[in-house]
This record gives C-alpha cells, sequence and structure tokens, in this order.
C-alpha cells in the first residue's frame, strides 16, 4: 500500500468530516435516530426487556411522573420532583433498565383521572412496594386500608404497624411513601384532627380530603 | 448527583444520533434501523452489569461495530454473484455526486479500517475510544484510520 503524505489524507478527512456535518443530513438523521429509539423503547417495553417503564399524567396538581415494574406502580411522583433525580434514585434502588414508555403506565394513568374526576374512590392497579422498607411497608399498608373519605392519626396506624408509639417514625414512613395519592397517606392526620405534613405539600393534602369529603371526618375527629 | 449508571432512557437520548449515523455511514441507510435495534437491545440485555464510570459511549459504538460487522458479513453471503453482475461501461461514467463515491469507497474498506473511518469522522470518537470499539490498541487504530484514509484518497480524488 502506497503511504500518502499527511496532508493527502487530512483533505480526504475534511471531506468526511464536511460531508457528516451537512446541515439537512443531520437534521434528518436526527429525526430517523428519534423515531428509531422510540420503536426501540416500545419494543423493549412490549417484550419485558425493561425493569421499569415511566410516563408522565396530567392531575389537577400539574404533571405527575409515574413508574411501573412489571410487578406494578412502583412510583408517582409530584411536579417538583425533579424528574431526573427520581429516575436516578430508581435507577440506584431498582435498575437501570428504565425506559419511557407509555402503554404499561395506561391503566394507571385512567384510575388517576377518574379518581380525580370524583368518580373513582379506589385503586385498581398493582402495586410494586419494592422501594418501600420493611417498617414502612408496615405503615403504608394500614395506610391503604383506610377507606376514601376516611382518616385516621398517626397514632393510629403506628399502632396498626406494630409500634404504637412510633407515632413520629410512622409520620416519617408516610412521608417516605413513593407512590402518593394511589398509597393515601394523605389520609393520616394528627390528633385532633391538624393535618400534619404531606410529601407533596399541605395544601394537596387539604385538596385530597376535600375532594373525598375525608375534611368532614376531619373535624369531627376535632370535636 | 448519583454514583449509579443514568437511567438507560437518558443513555438511549444521549447516544442514539451517534449510533445512528455511525451505522447509515457503515452499512447504509436499509440496514441502519435493525442494525440500530439489535445495537440497543444488546445494550440493554447488558446495562446492568455496566461499570458506573464505563465510556458509555465507546461501549454502545463497540455494541454498533459489531452489529455492523455482522450485517457485513450476511451481506456477502448474499452477495449476487459476479456473473451475474451487468457490465458497466466504464467508458461512459455515471456522474455521481462525489461525496456518495466517497462513502461507496468507505463501505468497500476492510471492517477495521471503515469502523475506525465512520467511528472518527462521524462519531467523533478519540483515537482512545476507537481502540476501545473495535477492540485494538490505540495505535493500532491510529494506523487503521490512517490507512484507511489512505485508501479512500487512492479511490477518490479530493
Amino acid at each position: 500500500m502506497t503511504i500518502r503524505t499527511e496532508q493527502d489524507t487530512e483533505s480526504i478527512a475534511a471531506a468526511l468530516r464536511g460531508e457528516a456535518g451537512v446541515e439537512e443530513m443531520r437534521a434528518a438523521d436526527e429525526l430517523a435516530a428519534a423515531d428509531a429509539a422510540r420503536r426501540l423503547v416500545e419494543r423493549a417495553s412490549a417484550e419485558g426487556l425493561a425493569d421499569v417503564s415511566y410516563t408522565v399524567a396530567d392531575s389537577p396538581f400539574g404533571t405527575l411522573l409515574v413508574a411501573a415494574t412489571r410487578r406494578g406502580l412502583v412510583r408517582v411522583a409530584f411536579p417538583e420532583e425533579h424528574l431526573d433525580s427520581v429516575l436516578e434514585r430508581i435507577a440506584l434502588r431498582l435498575s437501570p433498565r428504565i425506559v419511557e414508555a407509555s402503554a404499561p403506565l395506561d391503566p394507571v394513568r385512567r384510575e388517576l383521572d377518574e379518581y380525580f374526576d370524583g368518580r373513582r374512590r379506589e385503586f385498581g392497579v398493582a402495586l410494586d412496594w419494592s422501594l418501600i422498607g420493611p417498617f414502612g411497608r408496615r405503615v403504608l399498608r394500614a395506610t391503604s386500608a383506610i377507606p376514601y373519605g376516611g382518616v385516621l392519626t398517626y397514632a393510629d396506624v403506628a399502632a396498626q404497624a406494630g409500634s404504637p408509639r412510633g407515632s413520629r417514625a410512622a409520620g416519617n414512613a408516610l412521608g417516605a411513601n413513593p407512590i402518593p395519592i394511589v398509597i393515601p397517606c394523605h389520609r393520616v392526620l394528627r390528633r385532633g384532627g391538624a393535618l400534619g405534613g404531606y410529601g407533596g405539600g399541605v395544601e394537596r393534602k387539604r385538596w385530597l380530603l376535600q375532594l373525598e369529603g375525608g375534611l368532614k371526618g376531619a373535624a369531627a375527629a376535632q370535636d | 448527583m448519583s454514583d449509579g449508571l443514568p437511567p438507560f432512557q437518558r443513555f438511549l437520548d444521549a447516544h442514539r444520533d451517534a449510533v445512528w449515523r455511525f451505522l447509515v455511514r457503515s452499512v447504509g441507510r436499509a440496514e441502519a434501523e435493525d442494525c440500530f435495534q439489535d445495537t440497543f437491545i444488546a445494550a440493554l440485555r447488558a446495562y446492568p452489569r455496566l461499570r458506573a464510570d464505563s465510556n458509555l459511549r465507546a461501549w454502545v459504538l463497540t455494541i454498533a461495530h459489531r452489529k455492523a460487522l455482522d450485517a457485513h458479513r450476511s451481506r456477502t453471503r448474499r452477495a449476487v454473484p459476479v456473473e451475474d453482475l451487468t457490465v458497466v461501461d466504464a467508458s461512459a461514467p455515471m456522474p455521481v455526486p462525489r461525496d456518495e463515491a466517497l462513502w461507496d469507497a468507505v463501505g468497500d474498506l476492510p471492517a477495521r479500517q471503515r469502523s475506525a473511518v465512520v467511528l472518527r469522522y462521524v462519531a467523533d470518537l478519540p483515537h482512545r475510544d476507537i481502540a476501545t470499539a473495535i477492540g485494538c490498541s490505540e495505535d493500532a487504530a491510529r494506523r487503521s484510520l490512517h490507512e484507511g484514509l489512505a485508501k479512500l484518497r487512492k479511490v477518490v480524488p479530493v
């Protein structure tokens, strides 16, 4: 093979670079790559190759992030929670095989719509509890049993979770609820009916309780 | 904020353009789609076992390079026998745009040189990452790149 001069190969290199940089070609390639990526994600999700699928859902609170594993809904995040950091935490805790795919989340989005419309009192979607520790599970299972329109106190929930003096710990577990709204931690109030805290902000807690008619229960608990 | 791998979706968003351009240039537009799917499905399967500090672009282009090699091999197996080809009158050359001729010539390079050229000038990878992608030393990658360019120079007058 003839070894050419550095200058010769530089002109070829310049031609290769120049061609690759043509603006229209680049734009068309980016569209084609985006389409190919979308098809990939749909396929990965349909064939069960992804461990976590996520999408966004409209709500009266703004855009929620909803994420599910093969087992079920694993995370609901409020608009202020930064999407990337929510996903990064899921990647660390569960699996980095996370794709944006709406089809697996269609049932939960529909149920959330119905709930926010006042047409649904219970969620039927399966839940994945794997982001919740053992104590948190006990607390949040007790919480899940509170019916629509009902409320319990932190002490009640702590007692049902098997640690009667653990109101504060129960409050922490509720505050760390990774699946708010669907696991109704908004139904747990302070003794005497004060709202207490809420991971999504206490105004939202009030809004949810009003939607469910649970504020009357809270007022009654105060009497 | 985290020390882990980025969520796969972020990885896909960040590297899909580079992989797509690499594949279009190394296997052609018609086969790029299949190779793209094969590349990222393979990447998705292997993803959780990857070290968090891996060079993700070099890694995914390594997979794309292998998928491109597979595509070239199966194309060679399907290739039309030479005697069936219509003889083209060389005295009346078709007006081929220079860039097409250049990229046709890239397609005719030996596999390693082709990958080196495309990884360098389409995917914009540094020599070290080209070496990772095609599985050789940095010096060997430099040599392949240089040899590829030299051959192109011979085929296509610029």
